[in-house]
Formats: structure tokens, C-alpha cells, sequence
């Protein structure tokens, strides 16, 4: 490995841990504008990760050490995970490292011990929302996985930078429309879900009716709450990445030019803002679903990949 | 040299027979004794492995006997040689477990008699994966059964393990009868009970018996392997065991029907099979690994938890072996080598952690005394090691990056992805259905251990046993600590066990692709068809660990160093107890509801009013159980079939001497005048 790819990885790293706590900020005020709420700033979710560093943590005494451990695996399986989806430039360096087999279970590994964490403290809603990420999380994996596979199909490659790549050369939906615009729905459908939005969960909300991902964080403060914020601010980042680099990967640099890099910084910066508006536009239009009618919304998302696979296959022949 | 390691392996095991017998009632010194031996057989039986892969040609031994038909004949190929390696990697540190965990049955159990059954166990299985005669295989495969059986049944006292145990040994001899029925047709073909003469008959035999040949295998081997729907005996007698042979039979037993299978099928039978075959193992792949890992999210009994993910795992290793089978049907080599190491690769993979998560049970289990979750709870601090360790398991079972589980499982997923390949529109379109539903699987067991180690381990202690509970004796920490590591080794090294399980895949195959599974200088694993996807674990890990640095550094960065308050959990104004914490059986309940077809659950909930009032409880009783659907509508029919037939015989049966004679002379009657 060169130094250059070894620098593009250190960028890349930047960039996600740089922009995702603006990509939280867009949401909210996008979502407080819809609500005819004056709202925060974009950049105060900045302020709030510096402000709970700071912060005392509390760890509850029944807790043991996977309470405190759990933000710091979350943190760096999120950030690995991160790595393999090529944001600015495409392949990334460590397109070796992983397909998209590798992607889903890495994030799944901080999803294993955020749900232990949820039940470490002994309360009750920690263990509610542990409960209720299990049958969502399990909802949405065969989903994602056949979704990517799908895409994967187009590209013949199952390595993230592949297909994004070859997708960026081909042009994509243009090539394949009908698998693709099928695959994309159910991708979005599944960002929703693994991301913790409406209608599968409300991030604005403590209330134990609903919440499902800040029930299994509530007992977190301090500098253990920023890196769990901080982590779940990644996760959306990964997930709009991969929706906008795969289904429409124009202008991302495939050449190592700096021109190509400046522009394909400015292309990625602009298009995961836009997808952000879009997200907490969609937010509001939509109420939460109630938890057994979410199996629903996900089965759709099954559905909808597995036609994609279906009508690939059925155009080729 | 290898003559030499093998009757030392065969005079170890019988000192840990024997040995034993000759110090009655001196409990620890059998115990030493057993488990020493077994150790140091354990020990030999992984160099003999570790030689027989390596070697060029197959070792062979022979020693013929008086009785017709019957060699003592032994051969140890590289298919042998991996299975003999996988038993005796686990059998070694499930004896150095053993030898503190058979503590809990002095004065109860003879243990002179345990270490017996316990060393005849692991060594009738070793022989089942070297037999080289149907006659001998079957011998040693029955002595292995009812071995098995005697250990399951080591605690008859109770109810319970005598009915598991009875359980087991009919289904066993049910499937010992369909492996007969398959040597019996080779036989009839060959005339020779010699594997030898199986192995060049592999055109001799009609289309017609093949494809018997192949249903026979399927559900005699199955029956063993505990596939769906011929596994409703596994989630009884393997809990009912005592953990450290629950941890044998999950982890090693099982296999030696994946064993059976790969050598029937590809080494017997062989030459081009039809396309459907591995349509159908790839089938029963899929359903034992969905519905084992369903049933195993209902249990809150810890063993039985553990047995029902041994079907889904047999499942997932089916899934590989079936993927093979597909590529061997469509002459396509590099990928039938492909799904063949898969499935190997987990058959190891799932003996390594399942082993381990069974000691961690038994751990619980000697510290507590109950199997039941719901009575567990804090024990991670109460038991550190224990606790390390059977996360390690959790983690690996769960398919989790970067251990051992996540890097078979992602073989087996390449191996259904690239049936892209495959000129079949229908295959093509099934087995990214059956990636789907291995993820599926795949996130169900993840949350299915989130229950296991977060309501056992985690919060607050739920009963007093959890409370008393302690750290378990250094033998059995030492046993666990061994396979824990090895998940993690197995996990970062597939650039040294693919090789390995190559070697096993050549023959079949009839291809060598060790060559063409790395990249990079075998930091990536990259399969066989060109830049389809790679992975390199060893880089993830590394990558994993910088990266918490980089958090941990952060955060120190960030936030200085700061103090840590430790308080009580907010319980909203009341104090927490162990009574508010989520409880096993509240935690799946989104998953019984959304399942609900499968599971059929039926809940019982009937209150007790106050007289004054009945807005007041005073008495709640709760019941709820799911439908278990193969007994029900599958066992049950067959069984009252035989009992209504029993009942109509029984007409004949006057229970007197001179009528049995009578019907013995009239039948001898009616033969001579047909035969005749």
C-alpha cells in the first residue's frame, strides 16, 4: 500500500468523522423549517459532541465493563465499516479489505453490543430497546443483503468500490433501470430502518411507547453519549453514501487527480446534503408506524430487492 | 512412525479406559487419570491429523479378522485426517474442562465408569472417520451411538434425561437403519463391503439406486446431523448430557455425519450427479438453519438454547456442501472446491465455538446449579473468565467480524452469490434467495446471544443462585481459554486453514484452488472468480483496533480526562431490582409476535381477583408455550399409527407357549409350500 492510498484513508476518515455531525444538523433543521419551528443551527450538533466530551459521564453501578467498552467498539466498527464504501473516490485503497457481506456485519457488530449495553444498566428500557433494535435489525439484513447483491449483479462485484466504480463508468440507472430503481427504494426503505428514522423510529423522541434506539442509549452521558451520538452519525453518513455513490455515482473522482478530488469532494459534499433535505423532508410527510406494522414497511423492502434480482436476471435473458 | 502414533493414540484411550477401573472409589485419581489420558490421546490424535493432511497419499491400516465380510481396515485421507484433527483439537480442551467440571459428580456418579464411556466416545468416533469397511463403520458408528447414549443417560435419576435419552437412541438406530440400507445397495452392487469397492463403483451403479443411494444417505446421516424435520431429538438429548459431553456431542458428534455425507456423495457416488440433488441439501440447508435458529430464540434453558443452534448450524454448513454440489452438477470445479471449504470451514469453526459455548453453560450451570436464563443475570462480574469467554463464542456464533464464524459464513455467502455463474435461470434466482435467508439467520442468532450473554451475564442478579454464584475452577477456565483463542485464530488465519481444507476439497473436486483464493500475498481472501469480492480479516482487525485508539483518543483529546460517576440506574423514583430488568422471554416477544405463524405460541393468562375490588389483581398466573410443530403433526400421526397397530395385533397374541409354536409351524408351512 503506497503512501497516497494510505493518505486517501486518512481523508475518507476525516471526511466522515468531519461531516456526519452536519449531515444530523441538516436533518433537524430541515425537520424544525417543515414544523414551522425556528430550529438549531446546522453546525450545533458540533457543539453538542464537544459539550458531552466535556461532560461527567455516569456509569450505572449494576453495570459491568461492556457498558463502558461498547462506545469506543461502536465507534470504531462504525468507522471501519465507513472504509469500505467509497465516498470521493472510487476504488477506495481498502477495497480489498471487504465486500458487502463485510459491511453489513461490521455494522451489525456494533449493533451486538450496543443491544448488550442496553440491557447492562438493568433498566427496564434499555432492555425495551434492545428488544425491539433485535426484530428490526433482523427485518432489515436479508433485505440489505439482497438489495446490495442486486446492484452487486450489475457491476459483477460484490466489493463496494467495484461496484460504485463500474456503476460510475456505465452510468448506472441509465444501464439498468428497472433493477436498480427497485433496488434504490428498498435501499431507502432500509436506510430508514437501520438508521433509527420515522416511520421506524423517532431520533427526536424519549418517549418509551416509541423510542427504540434512544431507549437502548439512555443511560449513556458524558463522553460515552458523544462517541454513541457520534457513531450513529456515521451509520447515516454510510447509509446516504452508499444510496447516493451507487445509484448515481456522477462525479466522483475516478482517477487520482487533484482536480478530480476537489471536484468530487465538492460533488459528494453537495449530493449527501441533498439526500440529508430529502430525508428530513420525508420525515415529516410520513407519522411512525407502530412496531408490528414496521415488519410490513420491511417486508416490502424484501420484496422490492428480490424483484430487482428477478427482473435483472429476466432482462438479460 | 504413523503405526507408532496411532496404537499410542489407541493406548492412550484405553488407559483412560480402563486405568480408571483399577482405583475404586478414589474419585480424583480416576479423574485425573481419564481425562489425562484423553488429553494426551487428544494430543497424538491432532498430530495424526495434522500428518494425514499433509501427507501425499493415504495412510492406511489393516488387520483382517475371522468373521466373513468384516476387515478391521482403517484409512486416513485428507477428508479423515481434517475430521480427526477437528475431534481431537476440541476433544483436548473439552478434557482439560472435564477433568475440573466431573469434580460436581463425585460421590453421585461413578466416575470411573464416566471416563470409560467418555474416552470409548471420542475414540469410537475417531474410528467412525477412519473406518475404511461398511461392516467396521457400522460397528464403530453404533458403538458410537449407544455410547453416546449411555453418557446422555449419566444422570437417569431423573425423568427427564431417561425420556431424552430413550428419544435418542430410537432416532439414532432409525438413521443407523437407513445407513445399512445404503451400504447394503453398495454391497449388492459391489459385493464387497470394502469403501475400496464403493469407491470404483461409482458407474456401476444404475441411476435409479444412486438417486435411492442419495435419499438413504440424506436422512440416515441427517438423522444424525439433526436436520430439519429429523432433529426433534437433538434439543433433548444433548442438554440432558453432562455439559462437557453436550460439548462433544454438539460440537464433534454431529460433524461425523457431514463426514458420512461428503463420503457418500462425493467419493462413493461420485462422477456427475443431477443438479436437484444439490438442490435439495441446499434446501434442507436453509430451513434447518431458519427454523433451528427460531426455535432457539424461544428457549430460555441455556443447553437447549445451545442444541437448537447446532441444527441451525449444521444448516449453514449444508449450505456450503449444497452450493458445491451444485457447481460439481454443473462441471464447474473451482466453485464446487469453493462450497465445498465453506462448508468445512464451518464444519470446524462451528465444533470450536459450539464446544465452547456449551462449557460456558456448564459453567454456569456447576456455579449456579440451574439451566434456566431467568435465573441468571450479573454473572460477568462474578465470573470474569467465564463471562470473556463465552462472549469470544457469542461473538463467533453470531458471524461477527473478525473471528472465525464470520469467515466461513462469508465463504458460504460467495459461494451462493456467484451462482451468477450458473446457466440455470431458476438456481440462479434460489440461492441468492437462500444468501437472503442466511442473513436472515445470521441477524436472528445475533440477537438470539445478545439474550443469551446480556440476560445471563449482564444487570442485576435475577435469583440468589445467581448471586452466590462464583468463578468456576482453572481446569475448566483453562479448557474454554483454549477455544476462545482458537476462534480468534481461525478467525485471522484463513490464509493458513484454506490450504488446509483444499487439500480435503481436491480429491472431490478433482481441483486444486488454493492458489486462486488469496490475494496480496495471502493477507486477502479473494475467491476463485477474479475480483468478485475479497476479504482480509486480519487487516479488518487491525483497522478495529486502531481505530478504538483513535476513539479512546478522541475522547481524551476532546474531553481531558475527567472523572466517572458511578450511580445507581435511574429507576424512575424506585430503587432497581432484579424484577424490573427485561426478562428472556420479554426480550424475543417482538420476534414470538412477529413469527407467530411459525411459532403458533399460545399464551395462558388467568387472574385472581380481590373480593373488595376487581381492578386489584391479587394473583397472576402466566403460561405460554409454542406449538412444536414436527412432533405434532409429523411424529405424533406415525406414532399413533404404530401403537393402533400394536393394538390390532395384539389379538394374536394369546400369551401361550403351544399357540407360538402353532404359528411357527404354519408359517414354516406356508414357506415351504411358496418356496417350494
Amino acid at each position: 500500500m503506497s503512501a497516497i492510498d494510505f493518505l486517501l484513508i486518512i481523508l475518507q476518515m476525516f471526511l466522515v468523522l468531519g461531516l456526519s455531525p452536519l449531515i444530523v444538523g441538516v436533518i433537524r433543521r430541515v425537520k424544525a423549517h417543515m414544523q414551522c419551528r425556528h430550529g438549531a443551527n446546522v453546525f450545533q450538533p458540533y457543539s453538542d459532541l464537544a459539550k458531552l466530551f466535556r461532560k461527567e459521564p455516569v456509569i450505572s453501578t449494576t453495570a459491568s465493563w461492556i457498558f463502558p467498552a461498547t462506545p469506543y467498539i461502536l465507534f470504531s466498527s462504525t468507522l471501519a465499516a465507513s472504509l469500505l464504501v467509497p465516498t470521493i473516490i472510487a476504488p477506495m485503497p481498502l477495497n480489498f479489505a471487504g465486500n458487502i457481506i463485510a459491511l453489513v456485519y461490521l455494522l451489525a457488530l456494533g449493533t451486538f453490543f450496543l443491544m448488550l449495553a442496553g440491557l447492562d444498566s438493568g433498566s427496564a428500557f434499555g432492555g425495551m430497546g434492545s428488544s425491539r433494535e433485535a426484530i428490526v435489525a433482523s427485518l432489515t439484513e436479508p433485505a440489505l443483503i439482497l438489495s446490495l447483491f442486486a446492484v452487486a449483479l450489475t457491476a459483477g462485484s460484490a466489493n463496494i468500490s467495484a461496484i460504485v466504480y463500474k456503476t460510475a463508468i456505465l452510468q448506472g440507472i441509465v444501464l439498468d433501470p428497472p433493477p436498480h430503481l427497485m433496488a434504490l427504494v428498498a435501499l431507502f426503505i432500509i436506510t430508514l430502518a437501520e438508521t433509527g428514522r420515522v416511520p421506524v423510529d423517532n431520533p427526536a423522541t424519549h418517549l418509551e411507547l416509541t423510542m427504540i434506539h434512544e431507549a437502548m442509549i439512555l443511560e449513556y452521558s458524558g463522553r460515552y453519549l458523544a462517541l454513541v451520538e457520534w457513531a450513529a452519525g456515521m451509520k447515516l453518513m454510510i447509509f446516504l453514501t452508499l444510496l447516493v455513490n451507487i445509484f448515481a455515482p456522477w462525479g466522483i473522482a475516478t482517477t487520482l487527480s487533484p482536480s478530480a478530488l476537489g471536484l468530487g469532494v465538492l460533488v459528494f459534499v453537495g449530493k449527501v446534503v441533498g439526500l440529508a433535505v430529502v430525508i428530513g423532508v420525508f420525515e415529516c410527510m410520513f407519522a411512525k408506524l407502530r412496531l408490528f406494522r414496521v415488519t410490513e414497511l420491511l417486508g416490502a423492502a424484501f420484496i422490492l430487492s428480490l424483484l430487482a434480482l428477478v427482473f435483472f436476471y429476466i432482462l438479460r435473458v | 512412525m504413523t503405526t507408532i502414533l496411532f496404537l499410542a493414540l489407541l493406548l492412550a484411550y484405553a488407559c483412560g479406559m480402563l486405568l480408571p477401573l483399577c482405583f475404586p472409589s478414589r474419585p480424583h485419581i480416576q479423574n485425573v487419570i481419564a481425562h489425562g489420558s484423553a488429553s494426551v490421546a487428544c494430543s497424538l490424535g491432532i498430530a495424526l491429523g495434522l500428518i494425514g493432511l499433509l501427507a501425499s497419499e493415504p495412510l492406511v491400516w489393516f488387520w483382517s479378522s475371522s468373521i466373513p465380510l468384516l476387515t478391521f481396515s482403517l484409512r486416513l485421507d485428507s477428508l479423515s485426517a481434517f475430521f480427526v484433527l477437528t475431534i481431537s483439537l476440541v476433544g483436548l480442551a473439552v478434557s482439560v474442562f472435564a477433568s475440573g467440571y466431573v469434580q460436581e459428580f463425585y460421590g453421585r456418579i461413578p466416575v470411573s465408569l464416566l471416563g470409560f464411556l467418555y474416552n470409548g466416545f471420542l475414540l469410537s468416533m475417531l474410528l467412525v472417520v477412519t473406518a475404511d469397511n461398511a461392516f467396521f463403520f457400522l460397528i464403530v458408528w453404533e458403538l458410537m451411538s449407544l455410547l453416546s447414549y449411555f453418557l446422555v443417560v449419566s444422570e437417569h435419576e431423573k425423568p427427564d434425561v431417561r425420556f431424552a435419552g430413550l428419544f435418542y437412541l430410537i432416532m439414532t438406530h432409525v438413521g443407523t437403519a437407513f445407513i445399512l440400507v445404503t451400504f447394503l445397495m453398495f454391497y449388492q452392487e459391489t459385493g464387497s463391503f470394502a469403501f475400496e469397492a464403493f469407491r470404483s463403483a461409482d458407474q456401476a451403479l444404475p441411476e435409479g439406486l444412486r438417486t435411492l443411494v442419495f435419499w438413504t444417505a440424506l436422512i440416515g446421516f441427517g438423522t444424525k446431523a439433526g436436520i430439519v424435520p429429523l432433529h426433534v431429538w437433538l434439543p433433548y438429548a444433548h442438554p440432558a448430557a453432562p455439559s462437557h459431553v453436550s460439548a462433544l456431542m454438539s460440537g464433534v458428534m454431529i460433524k461425523t455425519a457431514i463426514y458420512g455425507l461428503l463420503r457418500v456423495y462425493f467419493d462413493f457416488l461420485g462422477g456427475p450427479f443431477p443438479w436437484w440433488w444439490g438442490f435439495v441439501v441446499l434446501l434442507v440447508g436453509t430451513v434447518s438453519a431458519l427454523l433451528g435458529v427460531m426455535y432457539a430464540l424461544m428457549e430460555h434453558d441455556l443447553k437447549s438454547l445451545l442444541a437448537f443452534h447446532s441444527v441451525e448450524n449444521i444448516g449453514i454448513i449444508l449450505l456450503g456442501i449444497g452450493t458445491g454440489m451444485v457447481f460439481y452438477a454443473y462441471d464447474m470445479p473451482h466453485l464446487a472446491a469453493l462450497g465445498i471449504i465453506a462448508g468445512l470451514y464451518h464444519t470446524i469453526n462451528h465444533a470450536v465455538f459450539k464446544a465452547l459455548l456449551f462449557m460456558g453453560a456448564g459453567s454456569l450451570l456447576y456455579a449456579t446449579h440451574t439451566r434456566n436464563m431467568e435465573e441468571y443475570g450479573g454473572l460477568l462480574r462474578r465470573m470474569p473468565w467465564t463471562g470473556l469467554f463465552f462472549l469470544i463464542g457469542a461473538v463467533s456464533i453470531s458471524a461477527l467480524p473478525p473471528t472465525n464464524g464470520f469467515v466461513s459464513e462469508w465463504l458460504v455467502f460467495q459461494g451462493l452469490f456467484l451462482s451468477l455463474e450458473l446457466p440455470s435461470l431458476f438456481l440462479k434466482l434460489m440461492l441468492p434467495i437462500a444468501a437472503a435467508l442466511l442473513a436472515l439467520t445470521g441477524a436472528l442468532a445475533l440477537a438470539c446471544f445478545v439474550k443469551a450473554f446480556g440476560i445471563s451475564f449482564l444487570a442485576l442478579p435475577r435469583s440468589p443462585h445467581a448471586r452466590k454464584a462464583q468463578e468456576v475452577p482453572v481446569p475448566m477456565r483453562v479448557g474454554m481459554g483454549i477455544l476462545a483463542g482458537l476462534c480468534l485464530v481461525l478467525g485471522l488465519a484463513p490464509a493458513v486453514v484454506v490450504p488446509l481444507l483444499d487439500r480435503v476439497s481436491e480429491p472431490f473436486a478433482g481441483i486444486s484452488i488454493a492458489g486462486r483464493m488469496f490475494e496480496m500475498g495471502g493477507w486477502t481472501l479473494a475467491p476463485v472468480s477474479g475480483e468478485f469480492s475479497s476479504l482480509s480479516t486480519p487487516v479488518l482487525a487491525i483497522i478495529l483496533v486502531g481505530l478504538t485508539g483513535l476513539g479512546w483518543g478522541l475522547a481524551y483529546v476532546l474531553g481531558g480526562k475527567g472523572k466517572t460517576r458511578f450511580y445507581k440506574t435511574w429507576g424512575c423514583g424506585l430503587n432497581v431490582t432484579a424484577r424490573m430488568e427485561y426478562t428472556a422471554t420479554g426480550f424475543v416477544q417482538p420476534i414470538k409476535r412477529v413469527f407467530s405463524t411459525i411459532y403458533q405460541p399460545t399464551v395462558k393468562l388467568e387472574t385472581e381477583f380481590l373480593e373488595e375490588s376487581h381492578y386489584f389483581a391479587k394473583q397472576r398466573h402466566f403460561e405460554f408455550s409454542i406449538e412444536p410443530i414436527f412432533l405434532k403433526y409429523l411424529y405424533h400421526p406415525i406414532l399413533k399409527f404404530f401403537s393402533t397397530l400394536a393394538d390390532r395385533s395384539r389379538v394374536i397374541q394369546g400369551g401361550n407357549l403351544s399357540l407360538y409354536l402353532a404359528y411357527i409351524f404354519v408359517t414354516l408351512v406356508v414357506l415351504l409350500v411358496v418356496m417350494g
